[in-house]
């Protein structure tokens, strides 16, 4: 009776630790079940998704009244032929900077220009922890062809107390111009020219003519180093070059702390659609997002407000696949079920919808997994700055003259609105 | 007892003392009436930059204390009773809206120097106390000036917003405190409180003027009040406002550009909607004046005509009464004023002075010496650097020849808030792309290094530019720090404020004097004009990004704590209850002991073993019960669904 009483008792464990020996010993198992439910889950989520969250903060969003004219558009217009002319006139590209700056100029903005050089593409595996600031501010003597120019002009908020900026980016280049980097530029200018007239703002309006020609990410990081991490040793003292307006604007210009940045171009012709669309590219380094206030307002006004496709990026391949829209179907007839039931739960959306929503999310899990940035944006998001870039789709042929002008009307409103929401 | 004769002349005489008693305090307060004056002026001025700026200035004084009594006539008696109570002998207080444009507006004139002033509120006072007791008279006079004029000028009263400077703002004797709150919203209700120290309000005379929409629609405006305070000379109580205005003549596409445009003329009743009729009848003197600035000047004698109200390049809307001329150390005309006394208008006749242009015309203000900016470097949650940049304005070529040793002398004074933990060690100083020791470029230095949660840093420096100089920057590094869950602000995520730097250029003098034949002639405007007025600019406000808490942590933390809390009072309860020892006695006994839960039963039989056959015995007797349990637990589900189902549709 004694030695079977031990038996009984001694070797039974607790019941947690016999359930933990149960899970390692079947561990493959678990790990399957595990990995299965969490796939399960991502192809519920499209499903399960709100349309369009919209938080407390940004308020009510197109409450503000769309300025933007045609007055504006015409504005814009003129510019367009000034910068055609100035960038016919010369191959260097300095005269499309140069007409940028008068132009802004013209509106009473302060103006600067920023010079920068090519980020040199090499690995440092000794720098890697370290921030690169030399290489950009140290310019090696008469080598003027190989850097880029930005042009930034700030407008001053009238009643504002400075200490905030919104930044307006469009990229170009001056080296190879296109009808739809002109048409971006021409986009910036009439929003810069209407804000510039705007007594109201609060925070300072800060746009940069980005040079593309090293790339549009190159140019809009190595501002932002300057602005962030400037050297004072050296590099300071330019000496006159050939272009005498060119020194007065040397001085680097600062507004406050960025509050929030809009990068903004327009991009080929497509001709899929019936209407103009808007692409939003939001991922940065490292998987990194801005809040998704600023995403949720741009689809929001572009979508509700100016008529424009929102686009999100896809993977296209996704799009076709028979079995994304087998599982489609299944579980739009299971949402509908499940209707049935409890007509709240609103788990059933079409078919065609689910593949769209599964490959926007498989694009942007595939960008955040990668972490390498989409666009100029990634630059912002590195000084924790808030950035989205837009690229504007239009569906016609870029040199019809109205049907750029109502394009101009609804960018720059939808452009517009988003930034009074940042 | 007293013959009625007598009784009656007593009781004459009596009379006589009271009626004589009388006509003496009667006579009294016709002098404190005499002595207690109140003048208003305007200053009008052309901006180079198409705007025009509006100057109010009121200025009430009081004879001692001694001499008035308690009661006054027009001096505002909340003033006299805060400089009574806490021993004021100056005080100045700003609410400011927008920023002085130093490049476009002057950071070289009066106006700048006296009137620019940071963003928000601003307020220093010097008090005539021991020094023991300034810090708590400084508290109780932050609340009631809070009280008086509507604002949360109280956040002052905290230890880690005043500070004590000693030379950097103002030479004293350890009795000023200053303060800067640069979040402060300014609007009406500020002004109400303010116009309410004036004998006619906003009901006649120059602050009539003062139509909300107007000046709120500006681009700059700032309301101040000074207060000097002394035995000899009574009090004197200065009321300024200084309003940017765009003429509302312009059309928004001539904002603008400026070449080659007419500037845009304006007047009054542009400015206002409203002209002057009449002054405020208790006002010694009413005038207003119109400015113009040298650039103008240098001109129209450009233009070989004589600086008079109607010349080649402009004409004044109304012929001014007296025009006055400023002359500067070498004798030459730099400025004008126009003089309108209010007196000769009244409502029939109302002033409404203006300026038309008759040909383009492009000038800029005098500048500072050197342009001073601030800014931050450095990016994320944990550290950063101020820098402050001195741009030269290529003055000093004009006022100091370059030879070799000379320098300009700058002295900068700044407030850091706490939680921005400034490392004076690591200021650096970088001339014209150099980086410089800091004994050649700094003169003296002192600082108080901030206190965590209890003061905040002060730094005054006195620093020494040579002539030549085009640019020179100073960087300081600091880290970030964290704040308590209750001291964050109202909207923490969009960052933290530090208040505006003063740099003032000691050896550059802005006064103004306007020689003048008549000597009755006194204008309290002019005087101040006259007054020091040593050059200085203010930089902009900063604001960092600090770390933010999620502010709904807190909630999530208390409750994890509780549930935590709970399950583990429940455990050590409920093990500190049973004997375990005993329950298992208790169980053999019974002969229940044998008998195993059901989750045991599935591990072992998932696992391969074989079931004791004893046990089995008493698992047969024990499955009926359950597959009945779970036959009830099947029915009340598909009751449960069918009711769901029904209700619904």
């Amino acid at each position: 009776m004694e030695p079977s009483a031990k038996v009984d008792t001694q070797p039974k464990p607790r019941l947690i630790v016999r359930l933990g020996i149960f899970l390692a010993s079947h561990h493959i198992l678990f790990s399957a079940l595990c990995c299965s439910a969490g796939i399960i889950a991502l192809l519920f989520l499209p499903s399960l998704a709100k349309n369009t969250y919209l938080s407390e903060n940004a308020l009510i969003p197109g409450s503000a009244n769309p300025l933007f004219s045609s007055e504006d558009v015409t504005e814009a217009n003129k510019f367009i032929k000034g910068i055609e002319a100035a960038a016919g006139e010369s191959r260097g590209g300095m005269e499309m900077s140069k007409f940028i700056v008068q132009q802004m100029k013209d509106l009473g903005a302060e103006v600067c220009y920023h010079e920068f050089l090519p980020h040199s593409k090499h690995f440092h595996p000794l720098k890697f922890f370290t921030s690169m600031t030399n290489d950009l501010a140290v310019r090696p003597n008469g080598t003027y062809s190989n850097s880029g120019t930005n042009t930034i002009g700030i407008i001053r908020a009238p009643r504002g107390d400075g200490k905030e900026a919104i930044v307006l980016v469009t990229p170009y280049n001056p080296q190879r111009v296109q009808a739809n980097e002109v048409l971006s530029l021409a986009l910036g200018f009439s929003v810069f020219s209407l804000l510039s007239r705007a007594a109201w703002l609060s925070k300072d309006i800060v746009w940069l003519s980005a040079d593309s020609q090293f790339g549009e990410y190159t140019a809009v990081s190595a501002w932002l180093n300057q602005y962030h991490n400037p050297m004072f040793v050296g590099g300071v003292k330019h000496e006159p070059d050939g272009i005498a307006e060119k020194a007065e604007f040397t001085d680097f210009k600062r507004a406050g702390t960025m509050a929030a940045a809009l990068i903004f171009k327009v991009g080929e012709t497509r001709n899929y659609g019936d209407r103009d669309s808007v692409t939003m590219y939001a991922e940065a380094s490292n998987g990194q997002m801005p809040n998704l206030d600023l995403l949720n307002v741009v689809h929001y006004l572009a979508v509700h407000r100016q008529g424009f496709r929102v686009n999100i990026e896809t993977i296209s391949s996704l799009l076709s696949s028979a079995w994304l829209r087998a599982i489609a179907e299944v579980i739009h007839t299971l949402g509908s079920i499940l209707r049935k039931i409890n007509p709240d739960w609103k788990l059933d959306i079409t078919a065609s919808d689910y593949v769209e929503g599964t490959a926007n999310l498989a694009s942007s899990i595939y960008n955040q997994a990668l972490g390498v940035p989409t666009g100029s944006h990634g630059a912002f998001r590195d000084y924790q700055v808030d950035a989205v870039s837009l690229e504007f789709s239009p569906t016609f042929y870029i040199r019809n003259e109205n049907a750029k002008s109502s394009f101009l009307v609804r960018g720059g409103r939808s452009v517009l609105t988003g930034l009074l929401q940042a | 007892m007293m013959p009625p004769s007598t009784a009656r002349r007593l009781c004459f005489l009596s009379l006589l003392l009271l009626l004589l008693l009388l006509a003496a305090a009667a006579s009294a307060t016709a002098d404190a009436a005499a002595a207690e004056e109140f003048t208003e002026e305007l200053l009008l001025r052309p901006l180079p930059d198409r705007k025009a700026l509006a100057h109010f200035h009121f200025r009430s004084s009081a004879p001692p204390a001694s001499a008035a009594g308690r009661h006054h006539h027009l001096f505002p008696k909340a003033i006299s009773q805060l400089v009574q109570k806490f021993h004021i002998s100056e005080l100045e207080l700003s609410f400011t809206q927008g920023r002085w444009n130093y490049e476009q507006w002057g950071g070289y004139d009066p106006m700048s120097t006296n009137n620019a002033k940071p963003p928000g509120v601003e307020l220093w006072a010097i008090f005539d106390l021991p020094l023991a007791e300034i810090d708590a008279t400084w508290k109780n006079l932050t609340h009631t000036l809070s009280g008086l004029f509507c604002a949360s000028i109280n956040f002052l009263e905290s230890s880690t917003a005043f500070s004590a400077p000693r030379w950097g703002f103002k030479l004293n004797e350890g009795n000023l405190r200053y303060g800067a709150l640069p979040r402060e919203a300014v609007c009406t209700e500020n002004l109400t409180p303010w116009l309410k120290l004036l004998p006619c309000r906003d009901k006649a005379g120059i602050a009539s003027l003062l139509y909300r929409p107007s000046v709120y629609k500006g681009y700059y405006h700032s309301q101040k009040l000074k207060l000097k305070s002394s035995q000899s000379l009574g009090i004197i109580l200065d009321q300024t406002l200084t309003v940017v205005l765009q003429p509302n003549t312009v059309s928004g596409k001539q904002l603008h550009s400026t070449g080659g445009q007419l500037q845009p003329s304006w007047s009054m009743e542009h400015l206002f909607s409203k002209k002057l009729s009449g002054k405020c009848l208790v006002s010694k003197s009413s005038r207003v004046f119109v400015e113009i600035e040298k650039g103008i000047v240098d001109n129209v004698d450009k233009a070989g005509s004589d600086v008079s109200s109607n010349n080649d390049l402009f004409v004044l809307s109304t012929a001014p009464d007296r025009s006055l001329k400023e002359l500067d150390n070498l004798e030459v005309q730099s400025s004008s004023l126009y003089e309108y006394d209010v007196n000769n208008y009244n409502s029939d006749k109302p002033l409404n002075v203006g300026i038309t242009w008759k040909l383009p015309l492009i000038w800029s203000c005098t500048r500072a010496p050197y342009h001073a900016s601030r800014f931050l470097m450095g990016s994320g949650n944990e550290r950063g650097s101020i820098a402050m940049s001195f741009l030269s304005t290529g003055l000093d070529k004009q006022l100091v020849d370059s030879s070799n040793d000379c320098s300009i002398k700058a002295v900068v004074f700044q407030v850091v808030p706490w939680y921005v933990k400034v490392y004076y060690h690591s200021l650096e100083v970088f001339i014209d792309g150099n980086s410089k020791a800091i004994s050649e470029v700094v003169d003296k230095i002192h600082v108080t290094p901030s206190e965590d949660k209890l003061l905040p840093g002060t730094m005054e420096m006195l620093l020494k530019f040579p002539c030549s100089m085009q640019l020179a920057t100073l960087t300081l590094d600091f880290d970030k720090g964290f704040l308590h869950i209750d001291e964050y602000p109202p909207d923490a995520n969009q960052g933290f404020d530090i208040p505006s730097a003063l740099v003032s250029f000691p050896e550059f003098n802005s006064s103004r004097s306007y020689p003048e034949a008549d000597p009755l002639f006194v204008s309290p405007l002019l005087e101040n004009f006259k007054e020091d007025g040593v050059v200085k600019s203010y930089t902009e406000v900063l604001l960092v990004p600090l770390t933010t808490p999620d502010f709904s942590m807190p909630y999530n933390v208390i409750t994890f704590t509780c549930t935590v809390l709970a399950l583990y009072f429940g455990s050590l309860l409920n093990a500190l209850r049973r004997r375990i020892g005993e329950e298992e006695r208790g169980l053999k006994k019974a002969g229940i002991l044998n008998k195993r839960g059901l989750i045991p039963l599935l591990i072992a039989k998932l696992r391969g073993q074989k079931v004791d056959p004893s046990e089995s015995e008493s698992t047969s007797p024990a499955s009926l019960p359950r597959s009945k349990l779970l036959l009830k637990v099947v029915f009340v589900a598909v009751v449960a669904i069918v009711f769901h189902y029904l209700s619904n549709s």
